[in-house]
């Protein structure tokens, strides 16, 4: 294998979830690939998230990309050659109200009349059972039953190989500085020298403006630190991930008895020293909130919180497609908390887009311009 | 002093906290507070003394032959700072370190504190890390079978509450405290059966150079009594080169390799240990540089000569600066307390330089010597790295070396951080304190690199475990609350 390869049919800019999935996609179309990145596959956001693979209450934009994606999520080991620790035990939404139960029904009528029918409306008792120890006075709420969960570094690693084992040049530890027009080529200036192709995808994560502004299409693109904390062990009380109606919350126990605390809450990202800051008292808003709906869960030691560098769009969806300037510039970035799950499948439609020029899974209302018309 | 005993007697705000009431945390807090700066010394122990002068005001072995005339040297160290003005919170554990956002650009730090089950953010403009050593990993098979535990277990429990090893006890390992130990434990009446030393021969030609030093050092006569002492009264056991606990369900006999031979002794208790490392869990969290010290073999924060961090407005004192031992330790306390009290203008750095220079002085004559030291009980590879794919090397997830070695070799794993996603290790209640180096030295080993190129893991808040209901009754931030609205 050619670590020394200077050019290519595609050159993908990060290596997070997003980068490495459209590398193995191109890769398995029969192109050359080369995936650089500047610190190692995994580093940032894919390989320090929830691992939440959720498919539940998805902004309608994105349903069909997240549909594609669950669909290979299914039959990961096969794609993969690992099991990315995927397992589904689905995601619930919990609604704390009446009024929020109210929300859910009209969100899954909605979702029905327009095709989709992974979301199903839950009653109390329903919600009991598949939650046994959410707090007695939850009305019902919302279930995705092919929902689940998986290993984030690990996947992203397992992407990453596999596309090398099909051929692909991975570049760990150089760093993009500049992207620019070469004849019919793509410049793509690093600190380990230049590289060369037609086509190239920004895939840089919460970096991802810098190569767009590079590219004459910036974006107003919002750096930020979702927080993660994780407990010790506890026995066995709860399958699904849940999630919450009217609170920020995403909950949700390991095999192993860890509980994993979430739902947004962000620190401060300094992203060119690689480093964020948590901010303990969101922390503590969060754990207020399990205190409230889990009381099985308040003697429990938390052992570790985290954050990772995401990249977020002022309307919380990604930027998806084609560069609305350029001949051969793709961007996938933007992901706004949520682009774990939809990594295996936007690869694959990246691919598709590369190869084709268009891809079945209607990407509408994600494409850059929504950002760029007002620029010019 | 000022006892802080209920987390709300906390002010909101400190010039200088000092975490570790150890030989390094008790002096740099009593300097602190003799220049006048405004001081808080927070443990997570019920009582002053750290490691060495674990439970000195209060132990109840009343012999003063047992624990030797060292320990209760640290009597003078506790006196003088329960002379001073500092503050001082006993059973107080220090879990997290951020930066204060309240005030601008490394001007501060907001630390997370918990006593009592209550915890509480407080403000500190400057920060000494004095939380000293731990023991290096041993993982040898069969060490998590109940009658197995590291010797300083054993001494804490003796300091703390005068309990002796039960039944037939053996000691393995090496390094000074080894001796000291297993002199302790026999003065205070416990049935070792056997002292075994696992410090390669080869060792003695690698120190000799560092020799001439040593003997001019104060460690001589001190680590020759001990030797002698240990050698005269017990049976010592010397180049032993592998151990493995048997037993079924509770050990029963250690295995002892020496070159070709394999011999078993029988016994009830087998304390382990392979000399000590500065914990770096703190400083690791809190974002400071660390390196790799060849000669000491283990991880040491990045430091100038007044102790500071690459973390502005953090010094880290003691043994956790890397391994000085209890004399160095109360030295670099003082430096660093007078290099902090610089920073908050309590005087100028030619006065400042002028106070250091004696404290300088003694510090190269308690170091002198160490080096020789460090390349003599420097442990045998097949201890850091352990040999046997089935030895347990991270206990509180269960992962064994053969897992750790072929995930770096199978899977190319090449970092600690890596390595956590594929088997867990470092994730567990410990946070690496057990299985990091461990871990470091396996995949330097598979890759054919070296723990310096591996790296370390990357620590997450809270260095201590803290509970849920701490964390939920801390008070709420008001852009939390609106976050919550959104
Ligand atoms: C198990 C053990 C036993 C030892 N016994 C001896 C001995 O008998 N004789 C000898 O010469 N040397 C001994 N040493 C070496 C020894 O530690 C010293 O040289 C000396 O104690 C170093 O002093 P220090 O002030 O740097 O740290 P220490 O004396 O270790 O003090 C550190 C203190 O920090 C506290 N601390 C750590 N983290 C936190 C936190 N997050 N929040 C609050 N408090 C915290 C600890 O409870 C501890 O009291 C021992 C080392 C170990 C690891
Ligand atoms: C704490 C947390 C929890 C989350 N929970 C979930 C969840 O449960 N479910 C879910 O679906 N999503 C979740 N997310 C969101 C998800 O992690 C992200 O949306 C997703 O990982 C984004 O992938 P990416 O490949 O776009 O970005 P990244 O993983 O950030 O990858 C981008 C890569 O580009 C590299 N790069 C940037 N600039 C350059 C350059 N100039 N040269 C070379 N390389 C460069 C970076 O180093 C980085 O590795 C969470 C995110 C966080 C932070």
């Amino acid at each position: 294998m050619s670590a020394q390869r200077r050019s290519a049919d595609v050159i993908v800019i990060g290596g997070g979830i997003h980068g490495c999935s459209t590398a193995l996609h191109c890769a398995l179309r029969g192109m050359s690939v080369i995936l650089l990145e500047k610190d190692h596959a995994g580093r940032h956001a894919s390989g320090v998230n929830a691992g939440g693979v959720r498919q539940l209450a998805r902004d309608v934009a994105e349903i069909p990309l997240s549909n594609a994606s669950m669909a290979l999520w299914h039959r990961i080991a096969e794609l993969v050659d690992d099991d990315c620790g995927f397992t589904c035990d689905g995601q619930v939404l919990v609604a704390e109200t009446e009024a929020d139960l109210e929300d859910c029904r009209a969100r899954v009528d909605d979702l029905t009349l327009r095709g989709f029918h992974h979301e199903e409306l839950i009653d109390t008792k329903e919600l009991r059972r598949l939650v046994p120890a959410v707090s007695e006075t939850c009305p019902g709420g919302v279930v995705s039953r092919r929902d689940g969960a998986a290993i984030p570094l690990r996947a992203t690693q397992a992407f990453k190989r596999k596309a090398q084992n099909l051929g692909a040049t991975i570049r760990e530890g150089v760093k993009v500085e500049k992207v620019s027009q070469d004849g019919g080529n793509w410049r793509v200036t690093t600190d380990a020298g230049d590289f060369l192709a037609p086509r190239i995808v920004n895939a840089a994560g919460a970096w991802a403006d810098r190569i767009a502004a590079d590219l004459g299409e910036p974006v107003p693109l919002e750096v930020i630190a979702p927080m993660l904390m994780i407990t010790t062990p506890m026995p066995a009380f709860i399958k699904p991930v849940v999630i919450m109606r009217s609170r920020k919350l995403s909950f949700k126990q390991f095999g192993n008895g860890t509980v994993l605390i979430g739902g947004g809450y962000s620190g401060t990202p300094l992203r060119d020293e690689n480093r964020t800051i948590l901010d303990w008292r969101k922390l503590a808003t969060n754990a207020r909130t399990v205190w409230d709906v889990f009381p099985i869960m308040r003697g429990v030691p938390v052992v570790r919180a985290w954050a990772g560098i995401e990249a977020r769009m002022p309307d919380d969806l990604p930027v998806f497609g084609a560069s609305a300037r350029h001949e051969g510039v793709y961007h996938q970035f933007g992901f706004s908390a949520h682009g774990f799950q939809l990594g295996p499948g936007a690869g694959a439609v990246m691919a598709e887009i590369i190869a084709t020029g268009a891809s079945n899974v209607p990407i509408d209302g994600l494409g850059i311009t929504r950002f760029t018309q007002q620029a010019h | 002093m000022k006892a802080v005993t209920a987390i709300d007697q906390l002010a909101e705000s400190y010039d200088l906290v000092v975490v570790g009431a150890g030989p390094a945390g008790l002096s740099a807090a009593a300097r602190a507070a003799e220049l006048g700066v405004n001081v808080l010394l927070v443990d997570e122990n019920p009582a002053p003394g750290g490691q060495i002068y674990r439970a000195v005001t209060m132990t109840p072995v009343t012999d003063r032959n047992v624990l030797g005339t060292d320990y209760w040297r640290g009597a003078e160290i506790v006196a003088r700072f329960e002379r001073s003005q500092a503050s001082y919170a006993g059973s107080c554990t220090l879990w997290s370190i951020g930066p204060d956002a309240a005030v601008p650009e490394g001007g501060g730090f907001e630390i997370g504190l918990s006593l009592d089950g209550r915890a509480r953010l407080i403000g500190a403009r400057q920060l000494i890390l004095a939380t000293g050593a731990q023991e290096r990993p041993f993982p040898i098979p069969g060490w998590t079978l109940p009658g197995v535990m590291t010797a300083g277990a054993a001494q804490i429990a003796l300091k703390s509450a005068a309990i002796v090893p039960a039944g037939r006890t053996v000691i393995a390992g090496c390094g000074p405290l080894l001796y000291l130990l297993a002199g302790q434990l026999a003065a205070a009446g416990a049935e070792i059966v056997a002292v075994l030393d696992t410090t390669p021969r080869s060792n003695w030609l690698k120190a000799a150079a560092a020799l001439p030093n040593f003997l001019r050092s104060p460690y001589l006569a001190k680590g020759l009594r001990l030797m002698a002492k240990a050698r005269r009264s017990l049976r010592f056991v010397g180049g032993v080169t592998g151990l493995a606990a048997e037993g079924a369900g509770k050990l029963a006999a250690v295995r002892v390799e020496r070159g070709g031979s394999i011999t078993t002794i029988a016994c009830d208790t087998l304390l382990l240990h392979q000399g000590v490392i500065p914990g770096v869990n703190l400083s690791n969290a809190a974002g400071c540089a660390h390196d790799f010290d060849t000669v000491q073999h283990c991880w040491v924060p990045r430091l100038d000569d007044w102790l500071t961090s690459s973390v502005p407005g953090i010094a880290v004192a003691g043994d956790g600066a890397g391994i000085g031992g209890a004399e160095s330790a109360a030295l670099r306390g003082e430096v660093a307390a007078l290099s902090a009290a610089h920073r908050l203008g309590r005087f100028d750095a030619r006065e400042r330089d002028r106070e250091a220079e004696p404290l300088r002085a003694k510090l190269v004559r308690a170091l002198h010597g160490r080096r020789f030291l460090d390349l003599l009980y420097r442990p045998a590879p097949q201890f850091l790295a352990p040999r046997q794919d089935e030895t347990i090397i991270c206990r509180c997830e269960e992962v064994t070396a053969g897992q750790v070695r072929d995930t770096a070799t199978r899977l190319g794993v090449t970092g600690p951080n890596q390595m956590k996603a594929f088997l867990r290790c470092g994730m567990g209640p410990c946070q690496g304190r057990l299985c990091g180096p461990t871990v470091v030295e396996l995949i330097a080993e598979a890759n054919g690199t070296t723990p310096a190129e591996v790296g370390y893991y990357r620590l997450r808040p809270p260095v201590k475990p803290v509970t849920l209901a701490e964390l939920a009754a801390l008070p709420q931030s008001e852009a939390a609350v609106k976050a919550v609205v959104r």
